[in-house]
């Protein structure tokens, strides 16, 4: 299995010259079987080079992925060109959101309305198909077995879990992890911390032994103080969960949008200096490279 | 034979608004960027009909989780409090539970009463030495065990109030009239939505036989005992008239008779005013 980052910025697409070494868009990650299957895990406009690039490759069959359904997640998919050309095969998968009640079909139908883009869906030529999957449930598509895990976000979040060729990968999607609501001094305090390590155990056992642990880590442990119930992850919780899970490699990603190429390798220095013993590799995510697992 | 049409009965039930306290609060909570997480639960989890809905959507099969969502903080650490707070946004959209339903049956009394049975219920289970991560599906069972009632009130009202006479007429318990008018008991009618809406097993049953003292799980048998406890201590009013006593031997599971059960419990009216310093603020 490979795969390749073809968006690692949070929120916002942040073309630029400061950002212009790690990149600027939003998440999408492209993961190739070693049949050449083709997975997508989340459509940010990171979705839309790749798109261009798969127009030499016509007609295409992708299994898109969506963690969940907030604009940098979803935003390039009205211009992820092979949608527009029969023959395409496109299946989109996801949750269901538990306060509309809507399937996954609603990362598209939101976006493809009169007053927000010109295209209608009816117009759309390529096949599109909608699967509104559930967490545990492991989808199988080639040699490879996807499996999503509910991970906690302002909204329904999927963290996907991969399979594939003898190797791994699990990607959070955009994920905070859970805290304690209560003060220590609370009757409720010890209940709720009881249900915290049991999720946290159902989290690192999704995660265990990975190949590659792609993980939010949008804060810096000074920022997140401010940050706290953003829904996003910190450097330290990234390399706690790649600690907790024995991962091999840990990738950072959701870059914030104000980070500065020059910001992010300066944090990620002082990040192995101060975590000097560990037994994975820890590296920024970067768009547009093949990694080989 | 059953007067009521079970499909009916559930759809109804989606309908159902909450109570306007907890309504109001929501509205409040919601619109405050800095509402503390904790203050959201408080209200949830102080209201039947928000609990049961929202644990009616995240035990649904689409979220396939392990085990049972059977309480709100739970729910909170599987699905996220953003979420929570939009599903209770959006029940607080319906409308607010109209307190001066036609079964004439008092809505404020019955939340005492509920809200002191879950109370009464999670500190029977702490005295059996449940451990900590089961005690709040103590009170959630609780404070739902007699859902039924306000459903009954709010879509069977003239049966309904049939059935709160003839109990109050002649000293009966309620779900014997129920039974009588309505085909159904309170206690039949939250199992049949609690089945529906895939709650856990444990709870189904603690609800479908809180006024069964032989039918022995714990959970049950906590919210039987806490049931009798607020309505001997006239903790609220949830239209049943009579007050099942037991003795150590007839209902074994804390080895007291009800006076005595309550003796040993101390000094209980910091669980009324708990409850209704709830419903009052």
């Amino acid at each position: 299995m490979k795969f390749k980052f073809w968006g690692v910025r949070g929120s916002i697409a942040t073309p630029g010259e400061n950002t212009v070494k790690y990149g600027g868009n939003t998440t999408c990650i492209e993961i190739r079987t070693d049949n050449n299957d083709l997975i997508i895990l989340d459509a940010g406009t990171g979705i839309h080079l790749l798109g261009q690039e798969l127009l030499a490759q016509l007609p295409i069959t992708a299994h898109i992925f969506i963690t969940h359904t907030h604009w940098d997640h979803i935003q390039g998919l009205p211009f992820f060109s092979p949608i527009f050309i029969a023959g395409n095969h496109l299946k989109i998968y996801g949750g269901l959101d538990p306060v509309t009640n809507e399937g996954i079909e609603r990362a598209l139908g939101v976006q493809l309305q009169y007053s927000y883009f010109p295209i209608r869906e009816a117009e759309l030529n390529a096949t599109i198909e909608y699967n509104t999957i559930k967490p545990g449930e492991t989808i199988s598509i080639g040699s490879a077995k996807i499996t999503p895990i509910l991970l906690s976000h302002p909204v329904l979040n999927f963290g996907y879990r991969i399979d594939c060729d003898g190797q791994s990968l699990f990607f959070t999607g955009d994920y905070e992890p859970i805290f304690n609501i209560y003060q220590k001094d609370d009757p409720e305090y010890d209940e709720y911390q009881a249900f915290l390590d049991e999720k946290q155990n159902e989290i690192s056992a999704a995660m265990k032994d990975v190949d590659a642990l792609v993980i939010d880590s949008s804060y810096t442990a000074e920022e997140y103080i401010s940050k706290k119930g953003w829904g996003h992850g910190s450097y330290d919780s990234a390399i706690n969960h790649a600690n907790l899970a024995n991962a091999k490699k840990l990738y950072l990603t959701h870059h914030e949008p104000t980070r500065t190429d020059t910001q992010l390798e300066q944090i990620h220095q002082e990040l192995l200096i101060n975590n000097p013993n560990l037994n994975f590799e820890v590296v920024l995510a970067k768009e547009g490279i093949d990694i080989n697992i | 034979m059953s007067n009521i049409n079970n499909e009916e009965l559930i759809a109804f039930v989606e309908t159902m608004p909450a109570f306007p306290k907890s309504v109001q609060k929501v509205m409040q909570l919601t619109a405050d960027v800095n509402a503390s997480a904790k203050d959201i639960v408080r209200v949830i989890e102080s209201d039947p009909i928000m609990t049961i809905k929202i644990l009616k959507v995240i035990n649904s099969a689409f979220y396939g989780l392990p085990q049972k969502i059977t309480s709100i903080q739970r729910a909170v650490v599987h699905i996220g409090l953003n979420t929570i707070k939009n599903l209770a946004l959006s029940i607080a959209a319906i409308g607010m539970l109209n307190p001066n339903n036609k079964a004439g049956f008092n809505t404020q009394d019955f939340l005492l009463h509920s809200l002191t049975t879950a109370a009464l219920s999670r500190i029977l289970a702490e005295r059996l030495d449940v451990a900590k991560t089961e005690s709040s599906d103590f009170f959630v069972a609780g404070l739902l065990h007699d859902f039924g009632k306000i459903v009954f009130a709010e879509f069977y009202p003239t049966t309904f109030k049939l059935a709160l006479e003839k109990s109050s007429e002649q000293q009966l318990p309620l779900h014997e009239s129920e039974l009588e008018f309505i085909g159904i008991t309170h206690a039949q009618a939250g199992r049949l939505m609690a089945e529906k809406w895939e709650l856990g097993s444990d709870l189904i049953d603690a609800i479908d036989h809180h006024h069964n003292s032989n039918k022995n799980s714990l959970l049950k048998d906590c919210v039987y005992a806490a049931n009798q406890i607020s309505k001997k201590m006239q903790f609220g009013f949830a239209g049943d008239p009579v007050v099942e006593e037991f003795t150590e031997t007839s209902f074994p599971r804390f080895g007291l008779s009800l006076d005595n059960l309550i003796a040993e419990l101390g000094d209980l009216s910091v669980v009324k005013s708990e409850s209704l310093s709830f419903i009052n603020s």
